[in-house]
């Protein structure tokens, strides 16, 4: 049967036809739903939410030692936080196959840098495959599966963006049933100490050549000989946008493998051919390779390294092809406005972020997830951000150096209820034991927000939907060492305001967690005791409007203005922040 | 390769672009084209600017498109058809709603909400369809449903009508909400017929 399946649902049942027993990831776009697909196999396969990257590679290493078929999964700034055991993984070997996967975002549709995550492979000398599209995504996920365990190595799996959320048609087939192996205590193999691992680099050397030689036969990569005038040797999504533009007018060397690389392959095809072209997105990193071996070849010196690829830019690059777009375009320019992604209307973060907003003379150092979003206008509420779990530090780092240098700026970092499971708690640790003086905001919106809701240990429930302990945020930061905890509710803005103020006061590390669930999120049945209460919706009372606008300062996108401030009664949930704002009580509600 | 046709939707986060898409590739499938379907979310769920592309045809290489490449564009809100519209190719088709969503900066006065927008798309683009999807679902019960109705007349105007629509809705949408989203696609598609131009369809 064929199916019309992402990249992302292509892996997971992949790993499931592959017989595969266990898999681990934290959510990250664009490889969020490779895990959310993972649980509609949950008979066969254990699968979790992970709080970070680095736990989720130690579950998949540990059921890998113990000769399960694992995986884990992550976008490409989850595997810096797990390259420390990886990188080690890839020193022991495997006993059941091993899959990790490096989503990467050319482009940056949802990250905060593009990095090619392909050198990570080279760089820990594992075994790497990319596949082109959901097809091969599925199949290739089985021949890494195999792949490893016959050479006994990890095996980067490498996708980008558009193989992770473009869906092509993909022939579903059946589970095939592989049993785990069994368990034998070696500790040559599997204990990292200096004197093993002096042996097994020796090993990792050796099995570097015999994976050379696979790769110059393994079926993941194909040459298609048409025309010889120009050859192109491509990977991944490079692959399709190269197919695209050159049809068959050229030869392609499609690599599917690509650590090592298949240089006998590359030797015989650049042989063959005219003029080379290397295609690849970022990075040259196929490129440096070949071109280091003598062989001539064309890549970056006409495709850009920086941002997505796409076929007119390799059609503009190669072939000079320029692009017809309609006439009069210009006339329209200023039809244009911006439009920036905002916190959704009733966003619990919004009430936060306003009470921050009015505070003079603090840096707030922010972290990776919706409320990101805080640093726009107009709340305007956010200084840093620089990556998961880094709101803490940075902003403990920043108060040390305030302080050094005399200056009275206090410091409020923000961070949200999944990042602080993340890695945000290490921080709040230093913070207490090196004496910081900063304001910790967890917002806990009681779920994983930016990803598309996951559970997280503080949501009671798992990845395969069993009840479970939630972990109690209060409880936890108490037995970090702080001492001074609040807990709010951020759409109470006097409640916040007076929480913030005694939280900046104090002397020594503070910590506010405004708790409300996402305005987008289904309620637990802990959720509706919790938080039961129907929300009713505001509108603007016109008598009483003074035109003031000072509630758009909220930057709900419910709110707008045309004479009179007015209220999307489609959009409006009810969270009343702006009827807190308004100083002529002119927001109400609707019906008693 | 020559035959493979290019769809585009725009939107705001919210609307349901990715639904409308999804319905469009499952009876591109039926019809027995080779479908491919690209989409970019992530950075937050509701009120940016949201696109989705769909390729269809013998055997589709690339999933994306870049400009002045897309046979049909269909823009959920007004000021979205102006900010893709190089995108589209030239003679290609436009079905636009003639709806307006500010958005954050328009709300908070940074910027103002173009005038102008239709009568200056309309004196661009040849091939153009406007539609009020809004009012439209709004008479059928639910504002929600305007993703439907814009489906409707991009089917139209893509020439797409030998298949059968009405059971790739009710194979994609809830239960309860399988009536509305009928009357939907077929009033798109009613209000688009009314001025078919020229079809586009493979």
């Amino acid at each position: 049967m064929k199916k019309l399946l992402t990249g992302n649902e292509a892996i997971a049942r992949g790993f499931y036809e592959a017989g595969g027993h266990v898999a681990a990831a934290y959510p990250g776009t664009p490889s969020t739903e490779i895990l959310e697909n993972m649980e509609q196999y949950k008979e066969d396969i254990y699968c979790e939410w992970s709080p970070n990257e680095k736990v989720a590679m130690e579950v998949a290493i540990g059921a890998s030692m113990a000769g399960a078929r694992s995986l884990a999964a992550m976008k490409h700034v989850g595997l810096n936080v797990a390259a420390d055991p990886i990188m080690t993984y890839a020193y022991l070997g495997v006993n059941g196959g091993f899959v990790f996967i490096s989503a990467d975002d050319p482009g940056m549709h949802s990250s905060q840098n593009e990095q090619d995550n392909r050198y990570f492979a080279k760089f820990g000398k594992m075994a790497m495959v990319e596949p082109t599209d959901s097809q091969e995504s599925k199949d290739y996920i089985k021949e890494a599966l195999r792949v490893s365990e016959e050479y006994d190595v990890p095996v980067l799996f490498r996708v980008t963006t558009r193989v992770c959320h473009s869906k092509t048609l993909v022939e579903l087939g059946e589970r095939t049933e592989v049993a785990k192996k069994p368990y034998v205590k070696n500790v040559g193999k599997f204990l990292a100490a200096p004197a093993h691992a002096k042996v097994l680099h020796v090993t990792l050397e050796e099995r570097l050549a015999r994976l050379e030689e696979y790769s110059n036969n393994s079926p993941l990569n194909t040459v298609e000989m048409n025309d010889k005038k120009i050859g192109i040797i491509t990977s991944g999504i490079s692959y399709q946008y190269a197919k695209e533009v050159f049809g068959n007018t050229a030869s392609y060397l499609k690599i599917g493998f690509t650590n090592p690389l298949p240089f006998k392959m590359i030797e015989a095809f650049a042989k063959e051919v005219e003029t080379l072209y290397v295609i690849e997105e970022l990075e040259p990193y196929m490129e440096e390779q070949i071109k280091a071996r003598g062989i001539k070849c064309i890549g970056k010196e006409l495709i850009p390294n920086v941002g997505e690829l796409n076929p007119d830019i390799i059609a503009k690059a190669l072939l000079g092809r320029e692009i017809r777009t309609i006439e009069g375009l210009d006339n329209l320019h200023d039809s244009i406005i911006k439009r920036p992604p905002t916190l959704c209307a009733g966003c619990p973060h919004r009430g936060l972020f306003y009470s921050l907003s009015k505070i003079k003379n603090v840096m707030v150092t922010g972290d990776i997830g919706c409320y990101t979003l805080g640093f726009t206008q107009p709340l305007n509420s956010m200084d840093t951000c620089v990556c998961m779990g880094g709101s803490i530090s940075t902003g403990h780092g920043a108060a040390k150096a305030f302080k050094q240098a005399g200056e009275d700026k206090k410091v409020v970092s923000v961070i949200g209820d999944s990042t602080f499971f993340h890695t945000g708690m290490n921080s709040l640790v230093d913070v207490v034991y090196n004496k910081g003086n900063t304001v910790t905001v967890i917002l806990d919106n009681r779920i994983t927000g930016m990803t598309g809701h996951q559970e997280n240990p503080g949501t009671g429930y798992t990845l395969m939907g069993d009840k479970t302990i939630a972990i109690n945020i209060p409880n936890l930061v108490k037995a970090l060492g702080v001492e001074d905890i609040q807990i709010v509710n951020p759409l109470n803005l006097k409640e916040t305001d007076a929480a913030l103020k005694k939280a900046l006061e104090f002397d020594g590390p503070s910590v506010v967690i405004t708790r409300w669930p996402c305005v987008l999120k289904k309620f637990s049945q802990e959720d509706k005791s919790e938080f039961g209460c129907e929300l009713k919706k505001y509108k603007v009372n016109e008598d009483k409007c003074k035109s003031c606008k000072l509630c758009l300062k909220s930057g709900c996108p419910a709110l707008s203005f045309d004479k009179y401030a007015k209220i999307d009664p489609d959009m409006c949930v009810g969270c009343s922040v702006c009827a807190q704002i308004c100083p002529f009580e002119a927001i109400e509600r609707v019906g008693e | 390769m020559s035959n493979v046709k290019s769809v585009l939707l725009v939107g705001v986060g919210g609307q349901g672009i990715i639904l409308a898409s999804q319905i469009l590739s499952s009876g591109l499938i039926e019809a027995g084209f080779d479908v491919k379907m690209s989409e970019v979310h992530g950075m937050a769920q509701r009120g940016g600017s949201v696109t989705t592309q769909v390729r269809y045809g013998d055997k589709v290489d690339s999933p994306i498109i870049g400009k002045g490449s897309a046979d049909v564009m269909v823009a959920f809100e007004k000021v979205e058809a102006v900010r893709w519209l190089e995108y589209l190719k030239p003679g290609g088709a436009l079905v636009v709603n003639n709806y307006e969503i500010p958005s954050a900066t328009v709300i908070s006065g940074a910027e103002a909400y173009p005038d102008g927008v239709m009568e200056k798309l309309e004196a661009t683009v040849e091939n153009i369809y406007v539609i009020d999807a809004a009012k439209e679902a709004m008479e059928l019960g639910n504002i929600k449903a305007q993703n439907i109705v814009l489906l409707g007349g991009l089917i139209k105007a893509m020439g797409v009508e030998g298949v059968d629509w009405d059971k790739m809705v009710e194979q994609t949408v809830k239960p309860r909400f399988v009536d509305l989203n009928l009357k939907a696609i077929n009033k798109g598609m009613e209000l688009v017929a009314s001025e078919v131009k020229e079809e586009v369809g493979v």
